[in-house]
Protein backbone atom coordinates (compact mmCIF):
# COMPACT_ATOMS: atom_id res chain seq x y z
CA UNK A 1 0.00 0.00 0.00
CA UNK A 2 1.39 3.55 -1.22
CA UNK A 3 1.53 5.64 1.54
CA UNK A 4 -0.02 9.54 0.65
CA UNK A 5 1.65 12.47 2.24
CA UNK A 6 -0.34 14.32 3.93
CA UNK A 7 0.34 17.75 2.93
CA UNK A 8 -1.72 20.16 4.81
CA UNK A 9 -0.33 18.15 8.00
CA UNK A 10 3.28 18.99 6.20
CA UNK A 11 2.81 22.44 5.95
CA UNK A 12 1.27 22.84 9.81
CA UNK A 13 4.48 21.49 10.65
CA UNK A 14 6.50 23.83 8.98
CA UNK A 15 4.80 26.53 9.91
CA UNK A 16 4.81 25.25 13.33
CA UNK A 17 8.91 25.17 13.03
CA UNK A 18 8.95 28.70 11.50
CA UNK A 19 6.92 30.13 14.71
CA UNK A 20 8.79 28.66 16.95
CA UNK A 21 12.21 29.50 15.92
CA UNK A 22 11.21 32.58 15.88
CA UNK A 23 9.93 32.75 19.09
CA UNK A 24 12.87 31.99 21.17
CA UNK A 25 14.94 34.90 20.68
CA UNK A 26 18.24 34.86 18.64
CA UNK A 27 21.17 33.51 20.22
CA UNK A 28 19.66 31.43 22.69
CA UNK A 29 19.57 27.22 22.08
CA UNK A 30 16.63 25.05 23.37
CA UNK A 31 18.71 22.29 23.51
CA UNK A 32 22.71 23.63 24.18
CA UNK A 33 23.95 20.51 26.31
CA UNK A 34 22.14 17.59 23.86
CA UNK A 35 23.77 19.42 20.82
CA UNK A 36 26.53 18.03 18.62
CA UNK A 37 29.57 19.83 18.57
CA UNK A 38 30.08 21.31 14.93
CA UNK A 39 33.06 19.93 13.77
CA UNK A 40 34.76 23.20 13.07
CA UNK A 41 34.47 24.41 16.80
CA UNK A 42 36.90 23.86 19.53
CA UNK A 43 36.16 21.96 22.43
CA UNK A 44 35.19 23.69 25.34
CA UNK A 45 35.60 23.69 29.09
CA UNK A 46 31.91 23.49 29.51
CA UNK A 47 31.53 19.69 29.54
CA UNK A 48 34.49 17.21 31.10
CA UNK A 49 34.49 13.72 30.00
CA UNK A 50 34.43 11.06 32.39
CA UNK A 51 33.71 7.12 32.86
CA UNK A 52 32.17 5.54 35.78
CA UNK A 53 33.09 1.41 35.79
CA UNK A 54 30.65 -0.74 38.02
CA UNK A 55 33.09 -3.53 39.15
CA UNK A 56 29.97 -5.61 40.48
CA UNK A 57 28.68 -6.01 37.15
CA UNK A 58 32.25 -6.47 35.56
CA UNK A 59 32.88 -9.84 34.86
CA UNK A 60 35.96 -12.08 35.71
CA UNK A 61 37.94 -13.07 32.65
CA UNK A 62 35.57 -11.01 30.54
CA UNK A 63 37.76 -9.07 28.00
CA UNK A 64 34.58 -7.59 25.90
CA UNK A 65 35.94 -3.73 26.48
CA UNK A 66 39.54 -4.64 25.70
CA UNK A 67 39.23 -6.16 22.45
CA UNK A 68 36.91 -3.61 21.61
CA UNK A 69 39.52 -1.39 21.82
CA UNK A 70 42.45 -3.39 20.97
CA UNK A 71 39.95 -3.47 17.82
CA UNK A 72 39.07 -0.12 17.18
CA UNK A 73 43.05 0.93 17.80
CA UNK A 74 44.32 -1.71 16.04
CA UNK A 75 46.35 -2.57 18.64
CA UNK A 76 48.37 -6.15 18.18
CA UNK A 77 50.61 -8.03 20.03
CA UNK A 78 53.94 -9.12 19.28
CA UNK A 79 54.22 -11.77 21.79
CA UNK A 80 55.97 -9.66 24.69
CA UNK A 81 53.10 -8.75 26.99
CA UNK A 82 55.54 -7.34 29.34
CA UNK A 83 56.00 -4.23 26.56
CA UNK A 84 52.58 -5.08 24.05
CA UNK A 85 50.65 -2.12 23.80
CA UNK A 86 47.82 -2.15 25.80
CA UNK A 87 45.21 1.25 26.92
CA UNK A 88 43.07 -1.07 28.77
CA UNK A 89 43.84 -3.70 31.56
CA UNK A 90 41.86 -5.97 33.07
CA UNK A 91 42.94 -6.59 37.16
CA UNK A 92 42.16 -8.73 39.44
CA UNK A 93 42.06 -7.02 43.14
CA UNK A 94 41.51 -9.72 45.90
CA UNK A 95 41.37 -9.23 49.83
CA UNK A 96 43.99 -10.72 51.49
CA UNK A 97 41.66 -11.15 54.60
CA UNK A 98 38.05 -12.32 52.94
CA UNK A 99 39.39 -13.53 49.70
CA UNK A 100 36.79 -11.42 48.15
CA UNK A 101 37.97 -11.08 44.11
CA UNK A 102 36.61 -8.39 41.83
CA UNK A 103 37.69 -7.48 38.61
CA UNK A 104 37.63 -3.86 36.94
CA UNK A 105 39.32 -2.88 33.65
CA UNK A 106 41.88 0.27 34.12
CA UNK A 107 43.11 2.32 31.56
CA UNK A 108 44.17 5.93 31.39
CA UNK A 109 42.11 7.27 34.61
CA UNK A 110 42.15 10.95 33.12
CA UNK A 111 43.37 12.99 35.98
CA UNK A 112 41.78 16.48 36.56
CA UNK A 113 45.85 17.15 37.69
CA UNK A 114 47.93 14.16 35.57
CA UNK A 115 51.41 13.80 37.01
CA UNK A 116 52.03 12.15 32.94
CA UNK A 117 51.70 16.19 31.93
CA UNK A 118 53.85 17.20 34.69
CA UNK A 119 56.61 15.70 34.00
CA UNK A 120 56.72 15.34 29.98
CA UNK A 121 59.70 17.33 28.66
CA UNK A 122 58.14 18.70 25.00
CA UNK A 123 54.52 19.23 25.80
CA UNK A 124 53.57 16.14 23.79
CA UNK A 125 51.70 15.06 26.84
CA UNK A 126 48.45 17.05 27.67
CA UNK A 127 45.27 17.59 28.96
CA UNK A 128 42.62 18.78 26.42
CA UNK A 129 40.48 21.77 28.27
CA UNK A 130 37.55 18.94 28.03
CA UNK A 131 39.53 17.03 30.35
CA UNK A 132 40.69 14.62 28.22
CA UNK A 133 44.52 13.58 28.09
CA UNK A 134 46.92 12.44 25.29
CA UNK A 135 50.09 11.94 24.05
CA UNK A 136 50.51 14.44 20.93
CA UNK A 137 52.43 11.96 19.08
CA UNK A 138 54.06 14.51 16.49
CA UNK A 139 56.26 15.99 19.62
CA UNK A 140 56.44 13.05 21.31
CA UNK A 141 60.57 12.17 22.39
CA UNK A 142 59.58 8.56 23.38
CA UNK A 143 61.92 9.43 26.41
CA UNK A 144 59.10 7.22 28.82
CA UNK A 145 58.95 9.81 31.63
CA UNK A 146 55.27 10.03 31.32
CA UNK A 147 55.16 6.27 31.73
CA UNK A 148 57.00 6.03 35.38
CA UNK A 149 55.09 9.25 36.43
CA UNK A 150 51.89 7.65 35.70
CA UNK A 151 50.33 5.91 38.83
CA UNK A 152 48.02 3.40 36.96
CA UNK A 153 50.75 2.05 34.72
CA UNK A 154 47.94 3.70 31.66
CA UNK A 155 50.29 4.36 29.19
CA UNK A 156 52.60 1.99 26.34
CA UNK A 157 55.60 2.51 24.83
CA UNK A 158 55.79 1.01 20.76
CA UNK A 159 58.40 -0.74 20.00
CA UNK A 160 58.36 -2.30 16.84
CA UNK A 161 57.97 -0.21 13.11
CA UNK A 162 54.08 -0.49 12.65
CA UNK A 163 52.23 -1.35 9.56
CA UNK A 164 48.01 -0.97 8.45
CA UNK A 165 46.86 1.75 11.31
CA UNK A 166 43.77 2.23 11.51
CA UNK A 167 42.55 5.95 9.79
CA UNK A 168 41.23 7.27 13.16
CA UNK A 169 43.82 5.79 15.46
CA UNK A 170 47.39 7.05 14.35
CA UNK A 171 50.22 5.28 16.02
CA UNK A 172 53.89 4.39 15.17
CA UNK A 173 57.31 3.77 16.80
CA UNK A 174 59.12 5.65 19.18
CA UNK A 175 56.15 7.15 20.80
CA UNK A 176 53.64 6.80 24.14
CA UNK A 177 50.84 5.86 24.06
CA UNK A 178 47.35 5.61 26.13
CA UNK A 179 43.43 5.35 26.11
CA UNK A 180 42.13 8.36 24.28
CA UNK A 181 38.77 7.93 25.02
CA UNK A 182 38.35 7.71 21.94
CA UNK A 183 38.39 10.84 21.20
CA UNK A 184 37.71 10.44 17.55
CA UNK A 185 34.65 9.19 18.27
CA UNK A 186 33.61 11.50 21.36
CA UNK A 187 34.28 14.79 18.77
CA UNK A 188 31.62 13.09 16.65
CA UNK A 189 29.17 12.99 19.25
CA UNK A 190 30.16 8.81 19.89
CA UNK A 191 30.80 6.81 22.84
CA UNK A 192 34.28 4.87 23.54
CA UNK A 193 34.77 1.38 21.58
CA UNK A 194 34.76 -0.24 25.24
CA UNK A 195 31.79 1.39 26.85
CA UNK A 196 29.50 0.75 23.68
CA UNK A 197 30.92 -3.17 23.66
CA UNK A 198 30.04 -3.39 27.22
CA UNK A 199 26.69 -1.91 26.80
CA UNK A 200 26.07 -4.18 23.83
CA UNK A 201 27.49 -7.35 25.26
CA UNK A 202 24.26 -6.66 27.90
CA UNK A 203 26.88 -6.12 30.86
CA UNK A 204 26.13 -2.55 31.21
CA UNK A 205 28.99 -2.03 33.42
CA UNK A 206 30.55 1.16 32.05
CA UNK A 207 29.24 4.28 31.37
CA UNK A 208 30.19 7.02 29.70
CA UNK A 209 29.20 11.06 29.78
CA UNK A 210 29.86 14.55 30.56
CA UNK A 211 31.03 14.94 34.75
CA UNK A 212 29.85 18.63 34.10
CA UNK A 213 26.18 17.99 33.01
CA UNK A 214 24.42 17.80 36.46
CA UNK A 215 21.77 15.90 33.85
CA UNK A 216 23.95 13.25 32.48
CA UNK A 217 23.15 9.36 32.59
CA UNK A 218 26.95 9.33 34.83
CA UNK A 219 26.44 12.55 37.09
CA UNK A 220 22.73 11.05 38.24
CA UNK A 221 24.54 7.47 38.89
CA UNK A 222 27.21 9.11 40.77
CA UNK A 223 25.31 11.46 42.72
CA UNK A 224 22.74 8.27 43.55
CA UNK A 225 25.24 5.69 44.28
CA UNK A 226 28.55 7.42 44.28
CA UNK A 227 31.88 6.43 42.97
CA UNK A 228 35.87 6.06 43.85
CA UNK A 229 38.93 6.60 42.56
CA UNK A 230 41.88 4.43 42.86
CA UNK A 231 44.45 6.27 44.62
CA UNK A 232 41.81 8.85 45.69
CA UNK A 233 44.50 9.61 47.98
CA UNK A 234 46.90 11.44 45.28
CA UNK A 235 44.64 14.47 44.82
CA UNK A 236 44.31 13.55 41.34
CA UNK A 237 40.63 13.68 40.34
CA UNK A 238 40.26 11.29 38.25
CA UNK A 239 37.76 11.33 34.83
CA UNK A 240 37.53 7.50 35.61
CA UNK A 241 35.61 6.34 38.88
CA UNK A 242 34.90 3.08 40.31
CA UNK A 243 31.85 1.56 42.10
CA UNK A 244 31.94 -1.16 44.47
CA UNK A 245 35.48 -1.26 45.18
CA UNK B 1 79.40 34.52 -42.36
CA UNK B 2 81.88 31.99 -41.40
CA UNK B 3 81.67 32.49 -37.91
CA UNK B 4 78.08 31.84 -37.80
CA UNK B 5 78.73 28.69 -39.76
CA UNK B 6 81.58 27.50 -37.30
CA UNK B 7 78.84 28.46 -34.45
CA UNK B 8 75.94 26.24 -36.41
CA UNK B 9 78.33 23.70 -36.53
CA UNK B 10 78.89 23.63 -32.92
CA UNK B 11 75.65 23.73 -31.87
CA UNK B 12 74.57 20.80 -34.37
CA UNK B 13 77.19 18.95 -32.84
CA UNK B 14 76.42 19.59 -29.27
CA UNK B 15 72.78 18.95 -29.95
CA UNK B 16 73.51 15.70 -31.68
CA UNK B 17 75.50 14.51 -28.47
CA UNK B 18 72.69 15.17 -26.84
CA UNK B 19 70.70 11.72 -26.65
CA UNK B 20 73.78 9.93 -26.49
CA UNK B 21 75.69 11.55 -23.54
CA UNK B 22 72.40 11.47 -21.83
CA UNK B 23 71.16 14.37 -20.22
CA UNK B 24 68.41 12.34 -19.67
CA UNK B 25 66.55 13.20 -16.65
CA UNK B 26 64.95 11.59 -13.76
CA UNK B 27 61.33 10.85 -15.06
CA UNK B 28 59.05 13.46 -13.55
CA UNK B 29 56.68 11.84 -11.62
CA UNK B 30 53.72 10.81 -12.45
CA UNK B 31 51.23 12.21 -10.31
CA UNK B 32 47.43 10.24 -9.53
CA UNK B 33 44.58 12.87 -10.86
CA UNK B 34 41.29 12.01 -8.95
CA UNK B 35 38.93 11.10 -11.73
CA UNK B 36 35.56 12.55 -11.85
CA UNK B 37 33.68 15.07 -12.88
CA UNK B 38 33.38 18.45 -10.96
CA UNK B 39 36.50 16.81 -9.02
CA UNK B 40 38.32 19.37 -7.89
CA UNK B 41 41.35 20.01 -4.78
CA UNK B 42 40.28 22.00 -1.60
CA UNK B 43 42.71 24.37 -3.38
CA UNK B 44 44.37 25.28 -6.59
CA UNK B 45 46.97 22.56 -7.94
CA UNK B 46 49.82 25.41 -8.05
CA UNK B 47 49.14 26.34 -4.06
CA UNK B 48 48.52 22.89 -2.94
CA UNK B 49 52.30 21.96 -4.54
CA UNK B 50 53.79 24.35 -2.72
CA UNK B 51 51.98 25.13 0.46
CA UNK B 52 50.39 21.21 1.03
CA UNK B 53 52.62 20.63 3.81
CA UNK B 54 51.35 24.07 5.84
CA UNK B 55 48.05 23.14 5.35
CA UNK B 56 48.18 19.88 6.93
CA UNK B 57 51.10 21.19 9.53
CA UNK B 58 47.55 24.12 10.98
CA UNK B 59 45.07 21.43 10.70
CA UNK B 60 47.13 19.06 12.28
CA UNK B 61 47.56 21.00 15.80
CA UNK B 62 44.14 22.06 15.65
CA UNK B 63 42.72 18.74 15.40
CA UNK B 64 44.64 17.25 17.91
CA UNK B 65 44.92 20.15 20.28
CA UNK B 66 41.29 21.53 20.17
CA UNK B 67 39.32 18.55 18.41
CA UNK B 68 38.57 20.14 15.03
CA UNK B 69 38.14 18.01 12.86
CA UNK B 70 37.03 19.45 9.73
CA UNK B 71 37.82 17.58 6.93
CA UNK B 72 39.08 19.89 4.04
CA UNK B 73 42.71 20.13 4.90
CA UNK B 74 43.13 16.78 6.72
CA UNK B 75 45.29 14.11 5.46
CA UNK B 76 42.92 11.64 5.56
CA UNK B 77 41.06 13.62 2.78
CA UNK B 78 43.80 13.97 0.44
CA UNK B 79 43.99 10.27 1.10
CA UNK B 80 40.71 9.36 0.53
CA UNK B 81 41.09 11.08 -3.26
CA UNK B 82 44.51 10.77 -4.72
CA UNK B 83 45.19 7.21 -3.56
CA UNK B 84 43.59 4.58 -5.04
CA UNK B 85 44.48 1.16 -7.02
CA UNK B 86 46.89 1.52 -9.72
CA UNK B 87 45.86 -0.56 -13.16
CA UNK B 88 46.79 -3.85 -11.77
CA UNK B 89 44.18 -3.13 -8.92
CA UNK B 90 46.53 -3.23 -6.41
CA UNK B 91 46.87 -0.35 -3.46
CA UNK B 92 50.22 0.59 -2.84
CA UNK B 93 52.30 1.22 0.13
CA UNK B 94 53.68 4.77 0.98
CA UNK B 95 57.18 3.30 0.62
CA UNK B 96 56.79 2.83 -3.24
CA UNK B 97 57.11 5.23 -5.94
CA UNK B 98 53.73 4.85 -7.31
CA UNK B 99 52.12 6.19 -4.33
CA UNK B 100 50.95 9.78 -4.67
CA UNK B 101 52.87 11.47 -1.79
CA UNK B 102 55.81 9.42 -2.09
CA UNK B 103 56.22 10.08 -6.25
CA UNK B 104 56.98 13.96 -5.35
CA UNK B 105 58.99 13.31 -2.19
CA UNK B 106 61.23 10.68 -3.89
CA UNK B 107 61.55 13.07 -6.90
CA UNK B 108 62.69 15.94 -4.69
CA UNK B 109 64.61 13.83 -1.93
CA UNK B 110 62.01 14.70 0.88
CA UNK B 111 62.06 12.58 3.58
CA UNK B 112 58.60 12.46 4.99
CA UNK B 113 57.74 10.37 8.57
CA UNK B 114 54.22 11.10 8.39
CA UNK B 115 52.96 7.53 7.08
CA UNK B 116 55.37 5.86 10.43
CA UNK B 117 51.88 6.43 12.01
CA UNK B 118 49.12 7.21 9.98
CA UNK B 119 47.46 5.30 7.59
CA UNK B 120 48.94 5.55 3.71
CA UNK B 121 45.38 4.64 1.88
CA UNK B 122 41.51 4.84 2.24
CA UNK B 123 40.28 3.03 5.27
CA UNK B 124 38.37 1.25 3.01
CA UNK B 125 41.85 -1.11 1.69
CA UNK B 126 43.01 -1.20 4.86
CA UNK B 127 42.88 -4.83 5.40
CA UNK B 128 43.27 -6.14 9.23
CA UNK B 129 43.02 -9.12 10.36
CA UNK B 130 40.62 -8.56 13.82
CA UNK B 131 42.78 -8.89 17.28
CA UNK B 132 41.60 -12.29 18.16
CA UNK B 133 41.54 -12.90 21.74
CA UNK B 134 44.48 -15.20 21.80
CA UNK B 135 46.56 -12.05 19.83
CA UNK B 136 45.17 -9.47 21.87
CA UNK B 137 48.49 -8.27 23.27
CA UNK B 138 47.03 -7.72 26.74
CA UNK B 139 48.10 -8.85 29.73
CA UNK B 140 45.47 -9.38 33.19
CA UNK B 141 47.22 -8.46 36.42
CA UNK B 142 46.21 -9.71 39.96
CA UNK B 143 47.21 -7.66 43.13
CA UNK B 144 46.52 -8.14 46.56
CA UNK B 145 45.48 -5.78 48.46
CA UNK B 146 43.71 -2.81 49.48
CA UNK B 147 43.52 -0.05 46.29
Amino acid sequence: MAEQVDNSRRDFLTKAAVVGSITVAPGVFLHQSASAKPADEAVTNQKRWGMLIDTNKCAKGCTDCVDACNNEHGLTGFGRPETDAQYIRKVTLRDKQTEHELSLPLMCQHCESPPCVDVCPTGASFKRVDGIVLVDKHICIGCRYCMMACPYKARSFVHEALENQTLSAPRGKGTVESCTMCVHRVDNDGTPACVEACTAENHKAMIFGDLNDKNSEISNELKKHGGKQIRADLNLNTGVRYQGL
Amino acid sequence: MKRFLHISIVLAGLAALLPVTGFAETPLPSIHEPKGEGVKCVKPESEMRRNHMNYILHQRDKTMHEGIRTETYSLANCIDCHVEPNENGEIVSHKSDEHFCNACHSYTSVTIDCFECHADRPQKYIKRASATKEDKGTSTNTQEGNL
